[in-house]
């Protein structure tokens, strides 16, 4: 059976679809701050947290956001993201909380993978600062239209005391009573905008005049091709063997790890140009750039099982 | 999906790669859960909720049903209607969902033969009957999602049909929700004050005309709101009027269902999360026994006597199982409903009363589907164990 739910009514609508959209997302925020705790917003500056940031304002408008933030550094940032962050954060008088993937290397927790990439490296700190701030409910800015796992993802999830998502086990959403009950060391991740596509985001980002780190923008970048991607030397690395440093104009579809995520070629300097580019584009933003859900059919649902965003 | 069906060794794409998202479901090559995929038109956009259709995935079909605005439901042409089909009919009308497309699949496999088409819209529009659909909330449309006929284009192989094609429907189908046209309810998920205590600092804050705000923070559940309304509280039941209807944008004339709002009221009322506001001309019942319809759906099984929680709109109370009534039967052909069961089991749809320790304020299922609905959860293991209805709203003629 097939369940359709068209969001925008084609007559006198009451809501369009990005107001259903974030009405949905707001209330969401809400039930959160209702039932638990100490709830966290992970906040990497990427566009998807950025917009929860925004949508958290929104809904405990004229009072304060009622959470803080945390971001699980790679070290394997782009300096313009952190930048980014730091302002967004000041400006909102918000509390951040970082947990650097290079405390856990430096003292033996975790090991520096052959291929350098740090995403995977991501869960254990992940997993420790939750338990080390207590937090109970973890705000993520996954979208079921990015992946098939995610695909597959409730708006409130439990996860375990070791912080595995098993999809067997999911508790049946219905309507939108959320069920966030957990045991003590347990914690639920939420997903605000689980049904929103990527142009959604970028709609209502430009609907809403949110601000994003320039990366997202076309800039000209010395950029080198792996395994179809265009990939920025960094920290990370820079190319191997025949591998060769280009200067393109090029953009960023997503902001993670320097050694994993790739840029796009375009010429998109505005947000209409970026709307038009996401509108032709037949692959998610991750399908298309991010490596590390390319490793294998069910690569996302394996990081996801053990804790993952 | 083309690289991973190449992996797998088949020469035509593997379409159930497309919403079979885990591992557990490749391996076994069944859908197992819920999948959501998102989709536009230059008109609509829409959240499909694929379902599958296996028995033992009743409460997958429950959860999609719970949120949709419309169904389609798949069958074979060389098979008809099938006990899977009875099922999931009886399931969308308990739900409430308020159209249906009957999508008669693989009509190039029966020669698009317009009498056996014929024959399986007429089976299928009796069951509809019975489970109390309307006859203009049923569309029946010959599809064949392999070749394409009449899903976005007109098929030439059936000139014999005369209505729209798939896409078509659904993009021009009226979806305006039950929900807008019922008297306003609004479950208070949370209490705005941006003085109070470690809030202080905020800016907006020092400003002196925010010194006394206190909004009730929702969204509204259905009716509409605005300025001067007459409301009641409950289930407290105290009544005031409505100040103001605020949004971060600013304040609203008026807000319909859907939407997610903060209302400030002319008094100042003790009220928090778990309270509804209400229409104060037409409220909901305030109760603690509940007469209710009850998917059940977890392992462990159903026994009068039962203490579990419930969960309506922002509240959860404690709550006692009484007797378990009828249990809906979907052997037959026609969906009926049989005598009581010692015990409910996984799947299991049956009448039982409930009492609760507070009182609520419910109306109907089949008359307003939020302030209708709840959960009950088990104590010990958080657990969603059941999806539950007000009343009784799947009669069965």
């Amino acid at each position: 059976m097939t369940a359709t739910l068209p969001m925008t009514p084609a007559v006198a609508p009451a809501l369009d679809a990005l107001d259903a959209l974030e009405s949905e997302a707001i209330h969401i925020f809400r039930e959160v701050a209702g039932e638990f705790d100490r709830p966290v917003i992970l906040f990497s500056g990427g566009k998807d947290s950025t917009l929860l940031v925004h949508l958290a304002v929104k809904a405990f408008a004229p009072a304060p956001v009622p959470f803080a933030l945390l971001h699980v550094d790679t070290g394997h940032n782009y300096p313009e993201v952190i930048d980014f962050r730091d302002r967004l954060v000041e400006r909102l008088g918000l509390r951040l909380e970082v947990a650097h993937v290079q405390d856990w290397i430096d003292d033996g927790r975790l090991v520096e993978r052959p291929d350098g990439t740090r995403n995977p490296l991501q869960t254990v700190p992940l997993l420790d600062s939750i338990n080390e701030h207590r937090f109970d409910a973890v705000f993520g800015g996954g979208r079921r239209d990015e992946e098939r796992a995610r695909a597959k993802e409730r708006i409130m999830s439990l996860r375990d005391a070791f912080g595995r998502w098993d999809p067997r086990k999911q508790r049946p959403e219905l309507w939108n009573l959320y069920n966030g009950r957990h045991a003590p060391g347990e914690h639920v991740r939420v997903f605000p905008i689980s049904n929103w596509t990527e142009l959604d985001v970028w709609r209502y980002i430009q609907r809403e005049g949110i601000e994003l780190p320039e990366i997202y923008f076309a800039h000209q970048r010395e950029v080198f091709r792996r395994d179809g991607m265009w990939l920025a030397e960094g920290p990370w690395g820079g190319p191997r063997g025949a591998e060769a440093l280009v200067k393109k104009s090029v953009r960023y579809r997503t902001v993670g790890d320097g050694s994993c995520t790739g840029a796009v070629e375009s010429t998109a300097t505005t947000l209409d140009e970026i709307i038009a580019e996401v509108t032709a584009s037949r692959l998610t933003e991750r399908g298309a750039t991010r490596a590390d859900d390319r490793l294998s059919e069910a690569a996302m649902e394996d990081r996801k099982r053990e804790g993952y965003f | 999906m083309q690289r991973a069906s190449v992996d797998k060794g088949l020469a035509t794409p593997d379409l159930s790669l497309l919403v079979d998202g885990l591992r557990a479901e490749r391996e076994q090559g069944i859908t197992i859960d819920v999948a959501y995929r998102y989709f536009g038109t230059p008109t609509r956009e829409f959240v499909l909720a694929d379902t599958p259709g296996h028995v033992q995935y009743t409460r997958n079909t429950v959860t999609g049903a719970s949120t949709a605005e419309l169904a389609v439901l798949l069958v074979d042409a060389r098979n008809g209607v099938v006990e899977q089909t009875r099922r999931h009919a009886a399931v969308l009308a308990l739900l409430r969902v308020p159209r249906l497309v009957l999508a008669i699949n693989k009509i190039d496999l029966v020669d698009y033969d317009e009498a056996v088409l014929a024959a399986i819209a007429k089976d299928f529009a009796g069951l509809a009957r019975s489970l109390g659909f309307a006859d203009d909330a049923v569309v029946t449309i010959p599809v064949s999602a392999l070749v394409g006929d009449n899903v976005v284009e007109r098929s030439e192989h059936t000139p014999w049909y005369e209505g729209p094609t798939l896409l078509g429907h659904l993009e021009s189908v009226p979806v305006t929700g039950p929900e807008v046209a019922a008297p306003f309810r609004m479950p208070v998920q949370y209490v705005i004050r941006p003085r109070g205590g470690a809030d202080a600092r905020s800016a907006d804050a020092a400003r002196g005309d925010l010194h006394d705000y206190r909004g009730y923070a929702g969204q509204v559940a259905s009716g509409t709101v605005a300025p001067g309304d007459e409301v009641v509280v409950l289930p407290g039941g105290t009544r005031t009027t409505v100040a103001a209807v605020e949004t971060a944008d600013g304040p609203l004339d008026a807000a319909t269902a859907g939407r997610s709002v903060t209302v400030l009221l002319a008094d100042d009322i003790d009220i928090s999360r778990g309270d509804v506001l209400a229409s104060a001309a037409e409220p909901p019942r305030l109760t603690d026994e509940l007469d209710t319809t009850l998917c059940w759906l977890a392992e462990k099984p159903l026994r009068p006597g039962a203490r579990l929680l419930l969960k309506h709109g922002t509240r959860t109370t404690p709550v006692i199982v009484g007797a378990v009534g009828e249990r809906l039967s979907l052997d037959s052909d026609v969906p009926t409903w049989e005598p009581a069961p010692e015990q409910l089991g996984i799947n299991d749809i049956a009448h039982a009363s409930l009492r609760t320790a507070d009182p609520l304020p419910v109306d109907d299922y089949a008359d307003i589907r939020a302030t209708g609905s709840f959960l009950l959860i088990d104590p010990p293991t958080g657990n969603t164990l059941a999806a539950g209805l007000v009343g009784t709203p799947l009669a069965v003629h």
